[in-house]
Protein backbone atom coordinates (compact mmCIF):
# COMPACT_ATOMS: atom_id res chain seq x y z
CA UNK A 1 0.00 0.00 0.00
CA UNK A 2 1.14 3.57 -0.73
CA UNK A 3 0.70 5.84 2.28
CA UNK A 4 1.30 9.57 2.73
CA UNK A 5 1.66 10.86 6.31
CA UNK A 6 1.54 14.58 7.07
CA UNK A 7 3.37 15.63 10.25
CA UNK A 8 6.51 13.92 11.53
CA UNK A 9 5.90 14.36 15.24
CA UNK A 10 6.12 11.46 17.68
CA UNK A 11 2.94 9.86 16.40
CA UNK A 12 3.62 10.48 12.71
CA UNK A 13 7.19 9.21 12.91
CA UNK A 14 6.17 6.13 14.86
CA UNK A 15 3.34 5.33 12.45
CA UNK A 16 5.73 5.80 9.52
CA UNK A 17 8.15 3.32 11.11
CA UNK A 18 5.41 0.77 11.75
CA UNK A 19 3.90 0.96 8.25
CA UNK A 20 7.36 0.88 6.67
CA UNK A 21 8.17 -2.19 8.74
CA UNK A 22 4.99 -3.84 7.45
CA UNK A 23 6.33 -3.41 3.91
CA UNK A 24 4.22 -0.43 2.80
CA UNK A 25 5.58 2.39 0.72
CA UNK A 26 5.56 5.43 3.03
CA UNK A 27 6.13 9.14 2.32
CA UNK A 28 6.19 11.43 5.36
CA UNK A 29 5.84 15.21 5.14
CA UNK A 30 6.91 17.88 7.59
CA UNK A 31 7.63 21.60 7.34
CA UNK A 32 10.77 21.18 9.45
CA UNK A 33 13.65 18.86 8.47
CA UNK A 34 14.64 18.62 12.13
CA UNK A 35 11.48 16.56 12.75
CA UNK A 36 12.79 13.74 10.60
CA UNK A 37 15.29 12.85 13.36
CA UNK A 38 12.38 11.01 14.98
CA UNK A 39 12.20 8.47 12.14
CA UNK A 40 13.73 5.11 13.03
CA UNK A 41 17.16 4.46 11.45
CA UNK A 42 15.68 1.51 9.58
CA UNK A 43 13.08 3.71 7.79
CA UNK A 44 13.24 3.07 4.03
CA UNK A 45 10.47 5.45 2.92
CA UNK A 46 10.65 9.05 1.73
CA UNK A 47 10.90 12.07 4.00
CA UNK A 48 9.77 15.23 2.21
CA UNK A 49 10.03 18.81 3.46
CA UNK A 50 6.96 20.91 2.73
CA UNK A 51 3.56 22.09 3.82
CA UNK A 52 0.91 19.43 3.32
CA UNK A 53 -1.74 22.09 2.75
CA UNK A 54 -0.01 23.03 -0.48
CA UNK A 55 -1.29 20.99 -3.39
CA UNK A 56 2.05 21.14 -5.20
CA UNK A 57 3.73 19.58 -2.18
CA UNK A 58 1.01 16.94 -1.94
CA UNK A 59 1.50 16.06 -5.62
CA UNK A 60 5.24 15.70 -5.07
CA UNK A 61 4.50 13.37 -2.17
CA UNK A 62 2.72 11.09 -4.63
CA UNK A 63 -0.75 11.64 -3.22
CA UNK A 64 -2.32 11.12 -6.65
CA UNK A 65 -1.63 7.39 -6.56
CA UNK A 66 -1.78 6.95 -2.78
CA UNK A 67 -4.04 4.37 -1.10
CA UNK A 68 -4.10 6.16 2.24
CA UNK A 69 -3.46 9.59 3.76
CA UNK A 70 -2.94 10.28 7.46
CA UNK A 71 -2.84 13.78 9.02
CA UNK A 72 -0.95 13.94 12.33
CA UNK A 73 0.25 17.52 12.69
CA UNK A 74 -0.23 19.45 15.92
CA UNK A 75 -2.95 21.63 14.42
CA UNK A 76 -6.52 20.34 14.27
CA UNK A 77 -7.45 22.74 11.51
CA UNK A 78 -4.40 21.84 9.44
CA UNK A 79 -5.28 18.15 9.78
CA UNK A 80 -8.91 18.85 8.87
CA UNK A 81 -8.03 20.88 5.80
CA UNK A 82 -5.38 18.47 4.54
CA UNK A 83 -7.73 15.50 5.00
CA UNK A 84 -10.45 17.20 3.02
CA UNK A 85 -8.01 18.03 0.22
CA UNK A 86 -6.83 14.41 0.16
CA UNK A 87 -10.38 13.08 0.15
CA UNK A 88 -12.21 15.58 -2.07
CA UNK A 89 -9.53 16.84 -4.45
CA UNK A 90 -7.22 13.85 -4.80
CA UNK A 91 -9.82 11.13 -4.10
CA UNK A 92 -7.57 9.15 -1.77
CA UNK A 93 -9.64 6.08 -0.77
CA UNK A 94 -8.60 5.98 2.91
CA UNK A 95 -8.11 9.21 4.88
CA UNK A 96 -7.58 9.29 8.63
CA UNK A 97 -7.05 12.41 10.70
CA UNK A 98 -6.14 13.26 14.26
CA UNK A 99 -8.39 15.92 15.77
CA UNK A 100 -7.73 16.81 19.40
CA UNK A 101 -10.92 18.82 19.89
CA UNK A 102 -13.77 16.31 20.55
CA UNK A 103 -16.44 18.68 19.18
CA UNK A 104 -14.62 19.21 15.91
CA UNK A 105 -13.91 15.48 15.72
CA UNK A 106 -17.64 14.79 16.04
CA UNK A 107 -18.63 17.34 13.39
CA UNK A 108 -16.10 16.18 10.82
CA UNK A 109 -16.91 12.52 11.45
CA UNK A 110 -20.48 13.29 10.41
CA UNK A 111 -19.05 14.99 7.32
CA UNK A 112 -17.29 11.81 6.24
CA UNK A 113 -13.78 12.40 7.57
CA UNK A 114 -12.47 9.48 9.57
CA UNK A 115 -11.25 11.37 12.63
CA UNK A 116 -9.75 10.15 15.88
CA UNK A 117 -9.71 12.32 18.99
CA UNK A 118 -6.80 11.33 21.28
CA UNK A 119 -8.38 13.56 23.93
CA UNK A 120 -11.53 11.47 24.17
CA UNK A 121 -9.73 8.14 23.96
CA UNK A 122 -7.00 8.98 26.44
CA UNK A 123 -9.44 10.44 28.97
CA UNK A 124 -11.44 7.21 28.81
CA UNK A 125 -8.33 5.08 29.34
CA UNK A 126 -7.28 7.21 32.29
CA UNK A 127 -10.76 6.92 33.81
CA UNK A 128 -10.66 3.14 33.52
CA UNK A 129 -7.22 3.04 35.18
CA UNK A 130 -8.30 5.36 37.98
CA UNK A 131 -11.53 3.50 38.66
CA UNK A 132 -10.08 -0.03 38.49
CA UNK B 1 -27.97 41.96 9.54
CA UNK B 2 -26.16 39.94 12.19
CA UNK B 3 -22.55 39.40 11.08
CA UNK B 4 -19.90 37.37 12.90
CA UNK B 5 -16.26 38.05 12.14
CA UNK B 6 -13.52 35.60 13.05
CA UNK B 7 -10.12 37.20 13.62
CA UNK B 8 -9.44 40.63 15.08
CA UNK B 9 -6.36 41.53 13.04
CA UNK B 10 -6.20 44.57 10.78
CA UNK B 11 -8.68 43.16 8.28
CA UNK B 12 -11.15 42.12 10.98
CA UNK B 13 -10.87 45.45 12.78
CA UNK B 14 -11.48 47.70 9.76
CA UNK B 15 -14.17 45.39 8.43
CA UNK B 16 -16.01 45.59 11.75
CA UNK B 17 -15.70 49.35 11.82
CA UNK B 18 -17.16 49.63 8.31
CA UNK B 19 -19.99 47.19 8.99
CA UNK B 20 -20.91 48.88 12.30
CA UNK B 21 -21.10 52.26 10.58
CA UNK B 22 -23.55 50.74 8.11
CA UNK B 23 -25.75 49.83 11.04
CA UNK B 24 -25.17 46.09 11.20
CA UNK B 25 -24.96 44.03 14.35
CA UNK B 26 -21.37 42.78 14.47
CA UNK B 27 -19.40 40.48 16.77
CA UNK B 28 -15.68 39.71 16.39
CA UNK B 29 -14.25 36.54 17.86
CA UNK B 30 -10.53 36.81 18.58
CA UNK B 31 -8.17 34.45 20.44
CA UNK B 32 -5.78 37.04 21.85
CA UNK B 33 -6.98 38.82 25.02
CA UNK B 34 -4.78 41.88 24.38
CA UNK B 35 -6.10 42.35 20.86
CA UNK B 36 -9.67 41.97 22.17
CA UNK B 37 -9.12 44.68 24.75
CA UNK B 38 -7.78 47.16 22.20
CA UNK B 39 -10.75 46.56 19.90
CA UNK B 40 -13.26 46.86 22.74
CA UNK B 41 -11.66 50.08 23.99
CA UNK B 42 -11.96 51.57 20.53
CA UNK B 43 -15.18 50.17 19.14
CA UNK B 44 -17.19 49.33 22.26
CA UNK B 45 -17.91 45.78 23.46
CA UNK B 46 -17.93 44.06 20.08
CA UNK B 47 -15.03 41.68 20.57
CA UNK B 48 -15.38 38.33 22.33
CA UNK B 49 -12.31 36.38 23.34
CA UNK B 50 -12.42 32.82 22.06
CA UNK B 51 -11.61 30.33 19.33
CA UNK B 52 -13.88 30.96 16.36
CA UNK B 53 -13.41 27.39 15.16
CA UNK B 54 -14.96 25.95 18.33
CA UNK B 55 -18.63 25.11 18.17
CA UNK B 56 -19.07 26.08 21.84
CA UNK B 57 -17.78 29.62 21.24
CA UNK B 58 -19.94 30.03 18.17
CA UNK B 59 -23.00 28.71 20.04
CA UNK B 60 -22.51 31.32 22.79
CA UNK B 61 -22.62 34.07 20.19
CA UNK B 62 -25.89 32.83 18.75
CA UNK B 63 -24.35 31.80 15.47
CA UNK B 64 -27.50 30.02 14.33
CA UNK B 65 -29.21 33.38 13.90
CA UNK B 66 -26.24 34.97 12.06
CA UNK B 67 -26.80 36.02 8.46
CA UNK B 68 -23.14 35.97 7.50
CA UNK B 69 -19.91 34.63 9.00
CA UNK B 70 -16.67 36.14 7.72
CA UNK B 71 -13.37 34.45 8.63
CA UNK B 72 -10.38 36.75 8.20
CA UNK B 73 -7.61 35.26 10.33
CA UNK B 74 -4.16 35.01 8.76
CA UNK B 75 -4.38 31.23 8.38
CA UNK B 76 -6.30 29.64 5.55
CA UNK B 77 -6.98 26.44 7.48
CA UNK B 78 -8.50 28.32 10.43
CA UNK B 79 -10.73 30.31 8.09
CA UNK B 80 -11.86 27.12 6.37
CA UNK B 81 -12.79 25.37 9.61
CA UNK B 82 -14.56 28.41 11.10
CA UNK B 83 -16.70 28.69 7.97
CA UNK B 84 -17.44 24.97 7.82
CA UNK B 85 -18.45 24.80 11.48
CA UNK B 86 -20.73 27.82 10.95
CA UNK B 87 -22.24 26.34 7.83
CA UNK B 88 -22.67 22.69 8.77
CA UNK B 89 -23.35 23.03 12.48
CA UNK B 90 -25.24 26.34 12.65
CA UNK B 91 -26.67 26.57 9.12
CA UNK B 92 -25.30 30.04 8.48
CA UNK B 93 -26.50 30.98 5.00
CA UNK B 94 -23.39 32.81 3.81
CA UNK B 95 -19.82 32.11 4.78
CA UNK B 96 -16.92 34.18 3.50
CA UNK B 97 -13.27 33.19 3.94
CA UNK B 98 -10.12 35.18 3.41
CA UNK B 99 -7.42 33.09 1.75
CA UNK B 100 -3.70 33.61 1.43
CA UNK B 101 -2.78 30.79 -0.92
CA UNK B 102 -4.42 31.46 -4.32
CA UNK B 103 -4.72 27.70 -4.97
CA UNK B 104 -7.14 27.41 -2.09
CA UNK B 105 -9.90 29.25 -3.91
CA UNK B 106 -10.97 26.10 -5.76
CA UNK B 107 -10.45 23.92 -2.68
CA UNK B 108 -12.61 26.14 -0.49
CA UNK B 109 -15.38 26.35 -3.05
CA UNK B 110 -15.40 22.58 -3.34
CA UNK B 111 -15.60 22.29 0.44
CA UNK B 112 -18.73 24.42 0.71
CA UNK B 113 -17.44 27.94 1.42
CA UNK B 114 -19.67 30.46 -0.38
CA UNK B 115 -17.20 33.24 -1.13
CA UNK B 116 -13.41 33.50 -0.90
CA UNK B 117 -11.39 36.68 -0.91
CA UNK B 118 -7.83 36.12 -1.97
CA UNK B 119 -5.72 39.06 -0.81
CA UNK B 120 -2.59 37.78 -2.56
CA UNK B 121 -4.34 37.55 -5.89
CA UNK B 122 -6.03 40.94 -5.53
CA UNK B 123 -2.63 42.57 -5.04
CA UNK B 124 -1.04 40.47 -7.77
CA UNK B 125 -3.68 41.39 -10.35
CA UNK B 126 -3.37 45.07 -9.45
CA UNK B 127 0.38 44.95 -9.96
CA UNK B 128 0.02 43.02 -13.21
CA UNK B 129 -2.47 45.62 -14.45
CA UNK B 130 0.15 48.32 -13.93
CA UNK B 131 2.92 46.48 -15.74
CA UNK B 132 2.86 46.81 -19.53
CA UNK B 133 4.45 43.39 -20.07
CA UNK B 134 1.47 41.46 -18.73
CA UNK B 135 -0.97 41.16 -21.62
CA UNK B 136 -3.91 39.79 -19.60
CA UNK B 137 -5.38 40.99 -16.32
CA UNK B 138 -8.35 39.50 -14.46
CA UNK B 139 -10.86 42.20 -13.66
CA UNK B 140 -13.70 40.18 -12.20
CA UNK B 141 -14.34 36.53 -11.56
CA UNK B 142 -17.97 35.50 -12.07
CA UNK B 143 -17.33 32.07 -10.56
CA UNK B 144 -20.98 31.20 -10.02
CA UNK B 145 -21.70 31.33 -13.78
CA UNK B 146 -18.29 30.05 -14.86
CA UNK B 147 -17.21 33.28 -16.57
CA UNK B 148 -14.63 35.97 -16.00
CA UNK B 149 -14.03 39.50 -17.20
CA UNK B 150 -10.48 40.18 -18.38
CA UNK B 151 -8.50 43.00 -19.90
CA UNK B 152 -6.11 42.21 -22.75
CA UNK B 153 -3.50 44.71 -23.93
CA UNK B 154 -2.54 44.76 -27.54
CA UNK B 155 1.22 45.13 -27.86
CA UNK B 156 2.94 46.45 -31.03
CA UNK B 157 4.25 43.01 -32.09
CA UNK B 158 0.92 41.23 -31.65
CA UNK B 159 -0.28 39.48 -34.81
CA UNK B 160 -3.83 40.73 -34.17
CA UNK B 161 -2.77 44.33 -34.94
CA UNK B 162 -4.42 45.51 -38.18
CA UNK B 163 -6.90 42.60 -38.24
CA UNK B 164 -10.66 42.87 -38.00
CA UNK B 165 -12.48 41.27 -35.05
CA UNK B 166 -14.17 38.75 -37.40
CA UNK B 167 -10.75 37.61 -38.67
CA UNK B 168 -9.46 36.71 -35.20
CA UNK B 169 -9.45 33.07 -34.07
CA UNK B 170 -11.50 33.83 -30.95
CA UNK B 171 -12.47 30.84 -28.82
CA UNK B 172 -16.19 30.00 -28.55
CA UNK B 173 -17.91 31.50 -25.53
CA UNK B 174 -15.58 34.52 -25.49
CA UNK B 175 -16.79 37.99 -26.38
CA UNK B 176 -15.00 41.30 -26.83
CA UNK B 177 -17.12 43.82 -24.95
CA UNK B 178 -15.23 47.08 -25.04
CA UNK B 179 -12.16 48.59 -26.69
CA UNK B 180 -10.32 51.40 -24.96
CA UNK B 181 -7.77 53.43 -26.91
CA UNK B 182 -6.08 56.67 -25.90
CA UNK B 183 -7.10 58.51 -29.06
CA UNK B 184 -10.86 57.99 -28.89
CA UNK B 185 -13.83 57.23 -26.67
CA UNK B 186 -14.19 53.65 -25.42
CA UNK B 187 -16.41 51.78 -27.89
CA UNK B 188 -18.13 48.43 -28.25
CA UNK B 189 -16.40 46.55 -31.07
CA UNK B 190 -18.30 45.12 -34.03
CA UNK B 191 -17.16 42.33 -36.37
CA UNK B 192 -15.55 44.95 -38.62
CA UNK B 193 -13.65 46.83 -35.92
CA UNK B 194 -9.90 46.82 -36.55
CA UNK B 195 -7.56 45.99 -33.69
CA UNK B 196 -4.82 48.55 -33.15
CA UNK B 197 -1.56 48.71 -31.28
CA UNK B 198 -2.21 50.06 -27.79
CA UNK B 199 -5.83 48.89 -27.59
CA UNK B 200 -7.06 47.69 -24.22
CA UNK B 201 -9.79 45.14 -24.78
CA UNK B 202 -12.29 44.22 -22.09
CA UNK B 203 -13.53 40.70 -22.80
CA UNK B 204 -15.76 38.07 -21.26
CA UNK B 205 -14.39 34.54 -21.33
CA UNK B 206 -14.20 31.31 -19.35
CA UNK B 207 -11.18 30.22 -17.29
CA UNK B 208 -10.66 27.36 -19.79
CA UNK B 209 -10.68 29.63 -22.87
CA UNK B 210 -8.60 32.38 -21.30
CA UNK B 211 -5.28 31.19 -22.74
CA UNK B 212 -6.71 30.77 -26.29
CA UNK B 213 -8.20 34.27 -26.08
CA UNK B 214 -4.90 35.72 -24.93
CA UNK B 215 -3.04 34.05 -27.81
CA UNK B 216 -5.66 35.19 -30.35
CA UNK B 217 -5.35 38.79 -29.26
CA UNK B 218 -1.82 39.37 -28.04
CA UNK B 219 0.07 36.36 -29.44
CA UNK B 220 3.06 37.15 -31.63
Amino acid sequence: MKVVIMGCGRVGARLAGLLDGDGHSVTILDTDTYSFRRLPPTFKGNALVGNGLDQEVLKRSGIEGADAFVATTQGDNRNIMASQIAKNIFNVPKVVSRIYDPLRQELYSTMGIEAISPTTIFAQILRERVES
Amino acid sequence: MYIIIIGGGRVGYYLTKALLSEGHEVVIIEKDAGVCKIINDELGGVCIRGDGCEAATLAEQGTSRADILIAVTGDDEDNLVACQVAKYRFNVARTIARIRNPQNEIVFRKLGIDITVDSTNVILEHIKGELPTYPLTHLKDLGEVGLEIVEVRILPDSKAVGKKVKELPLPPGSRLSLIIHQSQKPHIPSADTTIRDGDRIIAITTPEQEETLRTALSGT
